[in-house]
């Protein structure tokens, strides 16, 4: 089933020439990904990506809250596609899951139903004297990364392995609801199998764990955890999958979204605090990285620079697996090189063995 | 008879999303929110497939279809090419238009969401930015967030020489020709029609509350307020 799958999703990535839309969340949360996805396409593969300052958020959270009607979100998507028709490219690469499932499900119904997009192109004409041709090729950030694996692998500094042992890191992937459970032939694998993050894992000498809720909701559930008052959902569907992984003894988490990124780093904040549970090895966390962090590793860069101290699940036991060289100190360095301080401590970083290494000192 | 059932029909999602149940429950077994809620997607599906247009009406006024997270685990698991979270979706828009979202605590949330995602759009071109994620809202988001919240302006130029500033890049300011574009699109295409709705229709809702109409108090109530609709 599964070799049949894969031979019915596959997908044509563009080679060369992207018109680049930032992520909302991504450049909160992970900018050292953004730019690192950047250095990747630009410094080691060639290629020609345009970062146009003109685009906006594709207002996609606003549009699963709700709030945001259909006609509006289409429009403002037209308006990308016009921009990226304007500065000369075709090849669309969105850094965003909630964005990919957007723009995938709105050249769809431009499709089944072609007075939506007649109304578009008006209101596109009149809001802003734009007009827009569609793209020739959609593609995730992670679906670029998939496509040029084994010219990462040819060039990597390191693998995904145990430098003391050489055993193959054990990775939970996770690939994020609106890749390809909305349009599964718009996904790497569809979404049965979904291969992008396992084809880069494979490539680059790691092990895929498989657990129950492999393809369990994140939780991020959009007015579920946009509003206070909604949280438990959010918090318990990532439990879920964290419970359903930690027997697995996985190494560390990669997500395709950077919301899901995002929140099952925090969530495994949230539940150690309330209940001292973690759930990765030694009473720590599991680390959570965007597949720009883990490319970025394999590559060689510094982890300060790909931004990884800005999560809440400390990244060190990993590099030490990893056998990244890295120092401490320019951890919690600012932009001028100077010390800012730290964060306060949090149980998800502290495990118990400390506090009692700790009082025998 | 069927006006609601005729309102949804306008929506294209709807005729996307359903085309003929046959109340399997697949949906529901997949469904995150139902696993959190006492909640039912296929019970939703079913009543609007009768075209009740009194069933649909209590559906409207209801906290049940506040409840799906628009994952869309349902759509590719239906055996019927049924996609439930698209009903909830013209059920949501159809209860802003008519005003009967704030008949129930978790569509009064609506008005949350426009305060913060809604304005965040129109204000400065992006759902969110780090400044408007307050720690003191959002206490899950940890220490690392505070840590990043109280640096901001010396973690952010560490990935992006445009923070906050104009030019290529990561949270750049985005220039006022591109957000006057985005906000004529608002007007144009009925967003900035439906954030007025959501003001109007909440404001009433507020003063027959007792409050002063939708103030930033009433605004908080519906951001926090809980009356616990988890399993047991």
């Amino acid at each position: 089933m599964r070799a049949k799958s894969w031979s019915d999703y596959q997908k044509d990535i563009a080679d060369d020439r992207y018109y680049y839309a930032r992520s909302c969340i991504r450049q909160n949360f992970f900018p050292g990904s953004e730019k690192a996805f950047l250095e990747i396409l630009q410094r080691d593969l060639g290629k020609d990506i345009f970062d146009d300052p003109a685009h906006s958020s594709c207002t996609g959270i606003g549009y699963h809250s709700d709030v945001v009607p259909l006609e509006t979100i289409m429009t403002v998507v037209a308006r990308q596609f016009a921009l990226m028709s304007e500065a000369g490219y075709e090849n669309f690469v969105t850094s965003c899951i909630t964005s990919f499932g957007i723009y995938t499900e709105i050249l769809s119904t431009w499709e089944e139903f072609p007075e939506t997009e007649e109304r578009t192109r008006e209101n596109l004409f009149k809001a802003t004297g734009r007009e827009f041709a569609k793209p020739k090729s959609l593609a995730h950030t992670s679906d670029v990364i998939f496509h040029f694996r084994e010219e990462i692998a040819a060039r990597a500094k390191r693998r995904l392995v145990d430098s003391m042992t050489g055993e193959p890191l054990k990775v939970v992937e996770h690939i994020g609801c609106h890749y390809a459970k909305i349009f599964p032939k718009s996904g790497i694998g569809g979404s049965e199998f979904p291969y992008v993050l396992a084809g880069m894992i494979e490539s680059w000498g790691g092990e895929c764990v498989d657990y129950p809720e492999r393809r369990h909701c994140c939780g991020f559930g959009f007015r579920n955890y946009l509003v206070q008052a909604n949280r438990g959902y959010s918090v318990a569907n990532s439990q879920k999958k964290l419970e359903s992984m930690a027997p697995y003894h996985p190494d560390f988490i990669v997500a395709n979204c950077p919301g899901c990124s995002m929140f099952l780093d925090k969530w495994q904040y949230t539940i150690a605090e309330m209940n001292g549970r973690t759930y990765g090895a030694n009473g720590y966390g599991i680390p959570v990285l965007t597949y720009e962090e883990m490319a970025g590793l394999v590559l060689g860069y510094d982890p300060w620079e790909l931004g990884m101290q800005m999560h809440q699940v400390n990244v060190e036991p990993l590099l030490d697996r990893l056998g990244v060289e890295y120092d401490p100190s320019t951890k919690y360095l600012g932009r001028n090189g100077k010390f800012i301080g730290k964060p306060a401590s949090a149980v998800v970083n502290c495990p118990s063995q400390e506090f009692i290494y700790d009082i025998k000192l | 008879m069927a006006k609601y059932f005729d309102m949804l029909m306008e929506d294209v999602r709807l005729r996307e999303g359903l085309k003929a149940c046959m109340n399997c429950g697949v949906c529901t077994g997949v469904c995150p929110a139902a696993e959190f809620y006492n909640y039912d997607p296929r019970q939703i599906v079913s009543i609007v497939q009768t075209r009740n247009d009194e069933a649909i009406e209590e559906l409207l006024r209801s906290d049940t279809i506040w409840f799906c997270g628009e994952c869309m685990s349902c759509r590719p698991r239906c055996p019927r090419g049924n996609t439930p979270g698209y009903v909830i979706q013209a059920l949501r828009t159809l209860s802003q238009k008519t005003g009967l979202f704030v008949e129930s605590e978790k569509g009064r949330q609506q008005l949350a969401l426009k305060r913060t995602v809604g304005d965040n759009i129109l204000q400065t071109g992006y759902c969110l930015v780090p400044r408007r994620i307050r720690p003191e809202l959002h206490p899950e988001q940890g220490t690392v967030w505070r840590w990043i919240f109280d640096n901001h302006d010396e973690i952010y130029p560490r990935f992006s020489a445009a923070y906050n500033r104009s030019g290529a890049g990561a949270l750049r300011r985005m220039d006022e020709g591109a957000l006057e574009e985005l906000r004529r699109i608002f007007d144009v295409s009925g967003g900035t029609e439906m954030f007025e709705l959501i003001e109007r229709h909440s404001d009433r809702k507020a003063r027959e509350m007792g409050y002063d109409g939708a103030t930033d108090e009433y605004m908080m109530r519906t951001f926090t307020e809980n009356s616990g609709y988890e399993h047991e």
